[in-house]
Formats: structure tokens, C-alpha cells, sequence
């Protein structure tokens, strides 16, 4: 390895520790939030699956585009999102990413080219496959990474869409992150045979990763998104990983569909952050206090960012009835 | 000036565009070398390509959510839903997606697509191929919903739906399909919102949308020869719809009937109806009629279809009634 392209690596190691650092600390404030009736709603938490999102969007450009689910605040801040706008948007603030309108299961960010989460499960797999469709069509390479669930398996509109993918060689990489729970139900009382069997069935190239090694996950993501771009497309991931919260904040006691000794393994022994700490220790990337000061600064700035979305205001009650249709040219204001 | 049927109309109208900007596209089932089962898109792939004109699998959700996706990535999606009994399968994508793209997104995402479909009983195709369901997407924010009444209104409304910014469903009545209308050669578009006065009369407003605009002009003439004069109105978009010359018309009138191809209960007639009641209650002279179709799954038999329906001659009765003054007396 030569030294420009060691630094240039150790450089994508650092982002995406950041990264994950950033999710983690993203979820636990907003937890918080939550617990200190702060929030309007509720949220889910992408605690756990830090691996998934990061070493996805790593190998993405800004204008890729990904598509998002109802857990969908690590997608977020991985697809490049910033913490005050997310705040802002969680606490449905005027100066979040939607105005405030569109919450936690909606929170989008077109400019790094998130199509946003959805709030119905499975039901983004149409708008990624029709932006990877658009892409084709505009003669743009932008690649397309549509993540969803193990619990989205039961939906059929993804496999009518994989089935045009696979049939127009789509630029369309899907994302299925199997957290093992579709709410509170484990996957394979949902779920029958192998999850790839469905993707192979199309003809789609398919891979099963450790969602918890974000190395891993980077290295298949790197290799699949260049194919993709080159037309090769489209692909179906599995990515193994598990959910540290219940299904939502409110899912405290869920001791009743999984055990906590299972809980307990997964955060001790396969967290991605900590395994991936270690090895940047290991490997000499980072020191022990680099690692300590990248923790510092990121909670440092999620604490800034809730002071600032609390502080913030809501938007006026003049913007209810704004952007229910978008304006024609020469059209007066909302309608 | 030259006549052309509904079907011409549309079809020029998709070409018209499809020349004037290549982000549009059209996908749907049969679309391409089929031109679809009314032939409506015949030649359409000859000029623009397959890339173009898209033959998709069976997959009406599916591919619905491809236009969502193909719209807000700078795109402009035509889909061809073969019959409107159909939109009960991409609910999802349209009313939960497409429709609420731009305000959950605060206005930073926006979804121009057009859902081209039909609708029309009395073709003897039963429950599952007769719907009329344009009001399911009318009570829905963030979608546009277009009734053409001709073809005419069919190209100058088609143009104005693809060029729109929003997501725009406009219900063609199958039906009418190889009606001829005048239609210029020159290019038009109708603005949405702006109602069509077809018929100008003082003693009652006939309100009708598509299908039943015909069906009014023909009770108009048939009032016409009892020396009633009645006014006849095609809303011609029903979101946006142009609530003040409905309402004006009314207060010049005294009295309404609205005539849709839509089931009666919660449907558009009680909206439109409703709307008067609220805006022109004391110019009215009479309750104001709705006739929709009946609240029954279209039948396949022409003895039982045919009476789901408002007729003119129907129309005609409900008019006289209401001009006579005898609807105050248990009619």
C-alpha cells in the first residue's frame, strides 16, 4: 500500500467511525428527548445498525440517492444530514429539514440527494427504483440505494419493482437490514426460506454481510455501487444486524418477544463501534485519545444542536396550508 | 374547424410534449407496440422509442411507485392506468406517496406526474372494469384531479397536466373514445380551475362533470323545448375546482342539479352540492339535486346497467321537478 492511498483510507476509517459516533449519540439524544416528553410522537431508533447506513453511504457520491424507512435517522445523518436541522425537525421546528412537517418517519434531505423516510413499510422501494429508473432515463450515473427492513419482505410492491429492476438492469442496490424484529415479531416467523432466495429469483446478483463490520460492509457497498454505475445493477444486500431499542422509544418492556441476555451479546461482543474502535487502535489509525476526543466533539455538537432546536421556533400557522401543491410558474401563492 | 376524436386528442397532446421535452416519459401495461386496449397511444412508440413508451409487467403498484420515484429525481412521468377500477391498486404510491411528497418535505421535494386513466359504465364490463372512482383521489390533498368532458378538453387539459408541477390523475370517459369534437390545429392548453359555461339560462343550473356533461346538454334541450332554459357548467377540474362561477351561476339560477358518473353517497355530487348550499343558500329557490350512480357494483346485464346511471331524460324529470316547485312536495 502506497502512502497517499494509506492516508486517503485512513481518512474514509476516521469519517466513518465519526459517522457512527454521529448516529449513536444522534439516537441517544434523541431518546432523551423523548423519555423528557420533549418530543411530539415518537421515534424509532437506528442504535445498533450504524455499520449498515455508514458503510453504505460511504461508498456513495452527494448525488446518489437513497431511499429511507420509518428508522431512518442513521441513513440520515450517514447520507451526509445535519444534526440542527434533524433536531429541528424531530422537535417539528420551522428551521428543520421539512419545515417541521414531516417529523422523525419523514425526515428528508434532497440536497445529499435522501429521497427521505417513509413511514410505510416497504413503501419506498417504488420511488428508489423510479430514481434509479429516472437516472437511466436522464442519462445521469447516479446509483440508487433503497433501504427497508426484514419486515418489508412481506410486502409485495418490492417484489414487483425488484422485477423491473432486474429487467432493465436498474442502477438500484437494495438494502435489507435484517434487525432480526419486524416490530415486535422475530423474522422467521414472517419471513419463510432464505431472504436472498427472493432477490436470486429475479436473477439478482445477491451478497449477505455482516451488518455489525462496517469494513465489510464498506468493501461489498465500494464494489456493488461501481458496478451499478457501470449498469450492472441491479443488487440485493442482506446485511445481519441488530436494533439495541425496542421497536419504538415507548417499547420498554419487550422481554416478551426477545430476552435480554440476546440484547446484552449483541451490544457487548458485535457492536460496530466499539469493534470498529479497536481495530483503528489496532491498526494504529487512531490513538486512544483521537478516539476520545471524536466522541467528545460529536457529543459536544448533538448537545449544541438540541439546545438550538429547542430554543428554536415553530413554524407559523400560516405555513398549514403552504406547499400542499407546489406552484406552477405564474401561479399565485399557496392554493 | 378540423374534428378529431377524444382518443386523437390525447394522443396529440402526449406527443406535443413528449417533442417539447425529453424528460417525459410514459410507461404503463400494453402501452408500446399495443398503443393500449382503446388504441389511444397508437404510433406513440414509432416516434419516441421504447425508452420512451414503456411497456411495464402487470405491476400497477409497482410501477406507479417508479413514476413517484422517476418525478421527484427530475423526471415527468405519464402513467397508464389501463382502467380506472385499477387506482384501487396503487393507492398506496399515489395517495400516500406522490400525493404527500411536497408537504412532508417542507416543499423541497415535488412530484410532477400524470395518472391517465378512465372511467364509464354502460360498456357491459361489469363491476371491475365500469368504476367511476375519481372521487377517492379527489378527497385527497396534493393530488389534481382533471375530468374531460371532450376532446377538446381532453388535449388542452392533458397538456396543462403534464406540464404541472404536482401530481395530476385525469379520468377520461372510455366511452368517448371515438367521439369527434372540433379541436384546433393550433396549440392550446385549458387552464385548471376555470369551469366551461357550455350553455348560458336562467331558470336552472345543470352542473356535470365528463361522462354527464353530454348527458346535461341533452336535458338542457329537452328542458329547452318546454320553454325552460338551463344552464349548463363542466367544472372540468374537480381540484382545483372554480367554486365561484358554480356559485354564481346558482345565484343567477335559483336552482341545481349535479350530475357525476360517481357513486351518489360521499361522493362528488354531495361535495359540489354541499358547497352551494354553504355559498348560495339564500339566492336558492330549491334544494339542489344530486344525481351520481347508483349505490350499487356496476352490473353486467345492459337491462340492470343501463338504469345505474343518470340519463338525460332522468336529468330532464329532476329538472322539471325542481323548476315546477315540486320537489317541496315529497318528490
Amino acid at each position: 500500500m502506497s502512502r497517499n492511498s494509506k492516508k486517503s483510507n485512513d481518512e474514509a476509517y476516521v469519517r466513518m467511525y465519526q459517522q457512527m459516533v454521529r448516529i449513536r449519540a444522534f439516537e441517544d439524544n434523541a431518546n432523551k428527548l423523548y423519555l423528557a416528553a420533549k418530543m411530539p410522537g415518537l421515534t424509532h431508533m437506528y442504535s445498533g445498525q450504524e455499520a449498515v447506513a455508514v458503510g453504505i453511504c460511504e461508498a456513495l457520491k452527494s448525488t446518489d440517492k437513497i431511499t429511507s424507512t420509518h428508522r431512518g435517522h442513521g441513513h440520515c445523518v450517514a447520507k451526509g444530514a445535519d444534526f440542527k436541522e434533524m433536531f429541528c425537525e424531530l422537535l417539528g421546528k420551522e428551521e428543520g429539514y421539512c419545515r417541521g412537517k414531516g417529523g422523525s418517519m419523514h425526515i428528508a434531505d434532497q440536497e445529499n440527494g435522501n429521497l427521505g423516510a417513509n413511514a410505510i413499510v416497504g413503501g419506498s422501494a417504488g420511488i428508489a427504483t423510479g430514481a434509479a429508473l429516472s437516472a437511466k432515463h436522464l442519462g445521469k450515473d447516479d446509483v440508487t440505494v433503497c433501504f427497508f427492513g426484514d419486515g418489508a419482505l412481506g410486502q409485495g410492491l418490492l417484489y414487483e419493482v425488484m422485477n423491473m429492476a432486474a429487467l432493465w438492469n436498474l442502477p438500484v442496490i437494495y438494502a435489507c437490514e435484517n434487525n432480526l424484529y419486524g416490530e415486535y415479531t422475530k423474522v422467521e416467523e414472517m419471513a419463510a426460506g432464505e431472504l436472498t432466495a427472493r432477490a436470486k429469483a429475479f436473477g439478482i446478483e445477491s451478497h449477505i454481510v455482516d451488518g455489525q463490520d462496517v469494513l465489510a460492509v464498506n468493501k461489498l457497498s465500494q464494489d456493488l455501487v461501481a458496478r451499478a454505475r457501470k449498469g450492472e445493477g441491479p443488487f440485493f444486500m442482506q446485511l445481519n444486524t441488530y436494533r439495541y431499542h425496542g421497536h419504538h422509544v415507548g417499547d420498554i418492556n419487550r422481554e416478551y418477544y426477545r430476552p435480554k441476555s440476546e440484547e446484552e451479546l449483541w451490544k457487548t461482543e458485535r457492536d460496530p463501534i466499539s469493534n470498529f474502535a479497536k481495530w483503528l487502535l489496532k491498526e494504529k489509525v487512531l490513538t486512544e485519545a483521537e478516539l476520545n476526543q471524536i466522541e467528545k466533539d460529536v457529543q459536544q455538537d448533538a448537545k449544541d444542536a438540541v439546545t438550538y432546536a429547542e430554543a428554536a421556533d415553530y413554524p407559523d400557522v400560516s405555513e398549514v396550508t403552504l406547499h400542499v401543491y407546489k406552484q406552477n410558474q405564474g401561479e399565485g401563492a399557496s392554493q | 374547424m378540423r374534428e378529431i376524436t377524444l382518443s386523437k386528442a390525447v394522443n396529440e397532446a402526449i406527443a406535443e410534449e413528449m417533442r417539447r421535452d425529453s424528460t417525459i416519459f410514459l410507461m404503463g401495461e400494453d402501452v408500446a407496440e399495443a398503443g393500449t386496449p382503446f388504441k389511444v397511444l397508437s404510433g406513440l412508440v414509432e416516434e419516441f422509442g421504447t425508452e420512451r413508451i414503456v411497456d411495464t409487467p402487470i405491476s400497477e403498484p409497482g410501477f406507479m411507485g417508479l413514476a413517484v420515484g422517476a418525478a421527484m429525481t427530475g423526471s415527468r412521468p405519464i402513467v397508464d392506468l389501463m382502467f380506472g377500477d385499477f387506482i384501487f391498486l396503487v393507492m398506496d404510491q399515489l395517495c400516500n406517496q406522490a400525493a404527500k411528497t411536497h408537504y412532508m418535505s417542507g416543499g423541497k421535494l415535488s412530484v410532477p406526474l400524470v395518472l391517465r386513466t378512465n372511467l364509464g359504465a354502460t360498456r357491459r364490463s361489469a363491476a371491475q372494469h365500469s368504476q367511476s372512482l375519481h372521487a377517492l383521489v379527489a378527497h385527497i390533498p396534493g393530488l389534481k384531479v382533471a375530468m374531460p368532458s371532450s376532446a377538446y378538453e381532453a388535449k388542452g387539459l392533458m397538456k396543462t397536466a403534464i406540464r404541472d408541477e404536482n401530481p395530476v390523475v385525469i379520468f377520461e370517459d372510455k366511452l368517448m373514445y371515438n367521439d369527434k369534437a372540433p379541436v384546433p390545429e393550433e396549440e392550446y392548453l385549458i387552464p385548471f380551475g376555470e369551469a366551461n359555461i357550455l350553455r348560458e339560462g336562467r331558470d336552472i343550473t345543470l352542473i356535470g362533470t365528463s361522462s354527464m356533461v353530454q348527458v346535461c346538454e341533452k336535458a338542457a334541450d329537452m328542458l329547452a323545448e318546454q320553454g325552460i332554459e338551463a344552464e349548463v357548467i363542466d367544472p372540468r377540474t374537480l381540484v382545483p375546482l372554480d367554486e365561484d362561477s358554480l356559485i354564481n351561476s346558482v345565484k343567477k339560477t335559483s336552482r341545481a342539479i349535479v350530475v357525476d358518473e360517481g357513486h351518489q353517497s360521499y361522493g362528488i355530487t354531495g361535495e359540489i352540492a354541499s358547497r352551494l348550499n354553504e355559498k348560495a343558500f339564500y339566492y336558492l329557490d330549491a334544494p339542489v339535486q344530486r344525481m351520481g350512480a347508483m349505490d350499487v357494483p356496476v352490473p353486467f346485464s345492459p337491462a340492470l346497467e343501463d338504469i345505474t346511471v343518470p340519463t338525460p331524460e332522468r336529468v330532464f324529470e329532476q329538472a322539471l321537478k325542481s323548476v315546477k316547485g315540486e320537489l317541496f312536495h315529497g318528490a
